[in-house]
């Protein structure tokens, strides 16, 4: 552990990419491979079942510190990570030992899990007593299931690629899966990751590295000079789905998500679906729930994530189809060096014969413009812009344009004025800075700046809000989109206009007004305002704008009419 | 709030803790008559009273920030002058050079107030300055900087075997090692602690300023270089270069090429207070006491009664409260809505070291 914890501290100390390499490059040379397997399953964030609740942990570090409960949340408060508070607050170990991280998992986390609670609290006791802070930290991130850390699962390969010797795109795939829940890495495992030989992947349920596409921003005067004419792209709708890889092969079918979990047994209805596909098959596209002739809103896919136990009626009101758009293995061939256009062609006669999955369909425009008039109408049709996909791109692994690129090519959020009335402090390196808002809009327009200021005083002399009149009613929150210089001049305002603290959360004085950003919005019944919105971010602070001036209810229910009627 | 109607020797007033009975503050933060300076940092020594008083071993440090010409009284540690019918001394707080606990003993009742300071564990003594003295006393006014549990420092011995391996490893490396640090207590004690045969060590100008007054007071610091005597630049490549944490981002950092840089600071313990910083290294170097030294300092006072001040106030209160203590809390401006923040603000664009001081 003693290792780990001082790799962990190299990786979380170190803001450059090749530090970060060079370390985990020294790690891997240095410890024994069942320890190098367990490293990069949990930095490549793999995550164990929690072992342990949350509460227990708190429970028993209190009794340990002695310290009461109140205290502990103080300090929770100021560290804004648990694993670490309990470290922190726990009285200094008498002495240090030095076991290996495979034993700490294998022989001392893992079987945890069987225990009694009263039997779990003495081993952990047992456990923090025998190691200084920072492997404390980390001990107890492994146990209560929440460990992360500032590397990509990219990043891992490639040290693992350098250290081996071979090609990350080699190491990338055989490294899926490594990380599922139900995976156990052992030194047989790491010594297959890093093999010289080749590993043929036919008979398993391995999927490819997915392929992801580039952010264009707004509208591009340039496009053709930039881009050539539309004819060189296979242009798409951009789905608000669950991106997944479909893989059949010998008989079998495997649904890998994005995240590289495998989501076989969740979606039954895309196993179904995929029985049709000859063996030697991988499909790559998007989980959706659709509903007519379009994909319904997210929140009803939703209801589908993280849900184990599929019970009839989940699977009535949001059941799910597979929206297929790329090739990647054909007849038992690795097709991903084709051109897309290739794989397009053998797409379509594929999902031809497979039982009712769909295809994603292409958009036929000659010009930019043209397409730039098609992309208005991605709100109405549920969906999130275009995809513009090269015709010679190969399929390539991860975000590299290595290989010829993918360009995702968003419409612009629903965005209003609203008013900031509740912060609470962020966690991780946010700790301690009021970086998490809530906002609100007026519930009707203010007659005048004057009526609003009042409403404004009352609020900042605590009078209880008249039910009739002018009123801000809480409708969003969001914690994102401004710099960490905004977010200090904000935390500092939040600090000086601060009316009461509810624990973490304090209401202020409305001064300050926000752009925000969002890109859904739909009716709810668990919202205050009626009304729940998907991804709201700030986009600018509006310190041009007087309060009254922000938006209303009224804004957000003509925004709520303006997307289509599911 | 207290009231001015009770027997209190020291209550709060809005230019600052006021000892009614002496007719004289400490620490005030808007000008008075008469002030008892606890040390020299910018929020407790503030430029304007008519007369000032504070330790011996404090003068050299007061003068050089607040001016030669202001009228200041010292006094030795323990040696008692009478004021008004108070009996005033003043007694080492460890906190930084010359800084001091106040004891005042009127009408059968003894209070102290004691500024900030730093309580070593044993073997631990910070170098640069007289140890924390207990004072027994009736009422104990504490500061409560880092008081939460989550505060415990390592021996301070770690902290600079720590320091010294991360400026070996870039000297060897043929980098410059950048430790921020305030100038004015913190700069010293690294000075003090570090390993010197390392290489040479750079100090900027705000930290040689106080340097002076330190090695005047015949406190012992190795040789250092100001930068601006540095003909041979070569030296650079290996230096350990300290500096206010005002440096940060500057041009002046970018003279030592790519220099590895780090902060020393008690608020470095929290890893999203160092995330924040966006330094290499954070280590956890404080002068204050941390949370089991804020309870041992309290606790050696004897005393029934404890005022906290400036930092997690509403905390201690209740914690010492539940031991059966009478406790409450003045609102002082030392400088408190920073701890809040965890952290003093950054100055990205100046080399000046004024806006640097107090928290730490």
């Amino acid at each position: 552990m003693r290792r780990f914890s001082q790799l962990f501290n190299e990786l979380d100390a170190s803001t450059a990419t090749t530090a970060k390499v060079q370390a985990l490059k020294r790690y891997f040379a240095e410890v024994d491979d069942a320890d190098a397997a367990w490293a990069v399953y949990f930095l490549a964030g793999g995550k164990p079942r929690q072992v342990v609740p949350t509460g227990v942990l708190r429970a028993l570090a209190c009794q340990l510190a002695g310290i009461a409960e109140w205290l502990f949340e103080e300090c929770y408060q100021a560290v804004g990570d648990l694993a670490e508070t309990i470290a922190h607050v726990l009285p200094p170990a008498p002495s240090l030992s030095d076991v290996r991280l495979a034993q700490w998992v294998e022989q001392r986390l893992l079987p945890l899990r069987e225990l009694a609670p009263e039997e779990q609290a003495l081993r952990i006791a047992a456990y923090w007593n025998e190691l200084d802070p920072s492997g404390r930290f980390l001990l107890t991130k492994l146990i209560g299931g929440g460990f992360r850390v500032g590397v990509s699962k990219l990043l891992v390969q490639r040290a693992l690629a350098e250290h081996a010797g071979l090609d990350a795109k080699v190491v990338a795939q055989r490294m899926m899966g490594f990380t599922d829940k139900t995976a156990r890495p052992s030194a047989d495992g790491f010594r297959q990751l890093i093999s010289r030989d080749a590993i043929g992947n036919t008979d398993s349920g391995q999927p490819y590295p997915f392929f992801l596409a580039h952010a264009i921003e707004g509208l591009h005067e340039s496009f053709h000079d930039w881009l050539g004419p539309p004819a060189d792209w296979i242009v798409e709708w951009k789905y608000d789905g669950i991106r997944a890889q479909i893989v059949k092969r010998a008989g079998i079918v495997w649904i890998w998500s994005r995240g590289e979990e495998l989501m076989t047994e969740r979606f039954p209805e895309v196993v179904n679906l995929a029985q049709g596909l000859p063996d030697g098959t991988v499909l790559d596209g998007e989980i959706l729930v659709w509903k007519g002739d379009a994909p319904a809103p997210f929140a009803l896919l939703q209801q589908r994530i993280g849900r184990k136990l599929l019970t009839k009626k989940v699977l009535a009101d949001a059941p799910v189809t597979f929206m297929a758009y790329d090739l990647l293995e054909w007849q038992g061939e690795d097709v991903r060096p084709w051109p897309q256009a290739k794989r397009r062609e053998q797409l379509e006669a594929v999902v031809a014969v497979a039982n009712s999955m769909l295809l994603s369909p292409m958009v036929a425009g000659t010009t930019w413009p043209e397409l730039v008039t098609l992309r208005e109408e991605s709100r109405q049709r549920g969906v999130e812009g275009f995809m513009l996909k090269h015709r010679e791109a190969r399929y390539g692994t991860g975000r590299t344009k290595a290989e010829g690129t993918w360009w995702k090519w968003k419409i612009d959020p629903l965005s209003v004025d609203a008013i900031l009335i509740y912060a609470q402090a962020g966690h991780g390196r946010r700790a301690s800075v009021y970086t998490d808002y809530t906002f609100a809009v007026w519930n009707r327009k203010p007659s005048d700046a004057g009526e609003a200021q009042a409403v404004i005083e009352a609020i900042a002399t605590r009078q209880p809000a008249d039910p009739d009149g002018l009123q801000l009613v809480p409708f969003a929150k969001a914690y994102s989109g401004l710099t960490d210089e905004e977010f200090r001049e904000v935390d500092r305002i939040i600090r000086q206009t601060t009316l009461e603290k509810f624990g973490p959360v304090r209401s202020v004085k409305p001064t300050l007004m926000f752009e925000l950003g969002f890109e859904g919005i739909n009716r709810s019944t668990r919202h205050k305002s009626g009304i729940a919105v998907r991804f709201p971010r700030m986009l600018r602070i509006r310190n041009d704008k007087p309060l009254h001036e922000a938006d209303t209810l009224q804004t957000l229910e003509e925004l709520l009419d303006g997307r289509a009627a599911w | 709030m207290q009231s001015f109607a009770t027997q209190d020797l020291v209550v709060e007033r809005p230019q600052g803790l006021y000892c009614p009975p002496g007719d004289f503050y400490i620490d005030p933060w808007r000008p008075v008559d008469r002030a008892v300076i606890t040390h020299a940092h910018g929020d407790h020594a503030r430029m304007g009273n008519a007369h000032y008083l504070a330790s011996q071993q404090s003068e050299g440090v007061l003068r050089s920030r607040l001016g030669d010409d202001i009228n200041l009284q010292t006094l030795p540690y323990g040696e008692v002058i009478n004021h008004h019918g108070v009996r005033l001394s003043l007694h080492p707080a460890g906190h930084v050079l010359g800084s001091s606990q106040v004891r005042l003993e009127h009408g059968g009742r003894v209070w102290v107030a004691s500024g900030d300071y730093f309580v070593c564990g044993p073997g631990d003594a910070n170098n640069t300055c007289v140890p924390f003295e207990p004072v027994r006393c009736d009422c104990f006014i504490t500061e409560s900087t880092f008081g939460l549990p989550i505060y415990r420092w390592c021996p301070q011995r770690e902290v600079f075997d720590d320091i010294n391996a991360w400026w070996r490893a870039n000297a060897e490396a043929g980098h410059a090692s950048l430790l921020m640090g305030y100038s004015f207590g913190k700069a010293q004690r690294i000075l003090a602690g570090v390993d010197a045969s390392i290489g040479p060590i750079v100090v900027h100008g705000a930290v040689e300023t106080i340097n002076r007054a330190y090695r005047a007071a015949g406190v012992a610091l190795p040789p250092t270089l100001y930068f601006n005597d540095v003909t041979d630049k070569g030296l650079l490549k290996g230096a350990l270069v300290v500096a206010p944490p005002s440096v940060h981002g500057s041009a002046w950092v970018r003279r030592f090429g790519d220099p590895s840089d780090a902060f020393a600071s008690g608020w470095m313990q929290l890893r999203g207070a160092r995330r924040r910083r966006g330094v290499d290294r954070g280590f956890v170097l404080s002068d204050h006491a941390d949370w089991p030294g804020l309870q041992r300092a309290i606790e050696a006072t004897g005393a029934q009664r404890v005022i906290v001040t400036h930092g997690y106030e509403a905390v201690m209160v209740r914690w010492l409260q539940e031991k059966g203590l009478q406790a409450g809390a003045f609102h002082t401006e030392y400088d408190d809505e920073r701890h809040d923040a965890q952290e003093p603000p950054v100055q990205a664009d100046t080399t000046s070291a004024e806006s640097e001081e107090g928290t730490e």
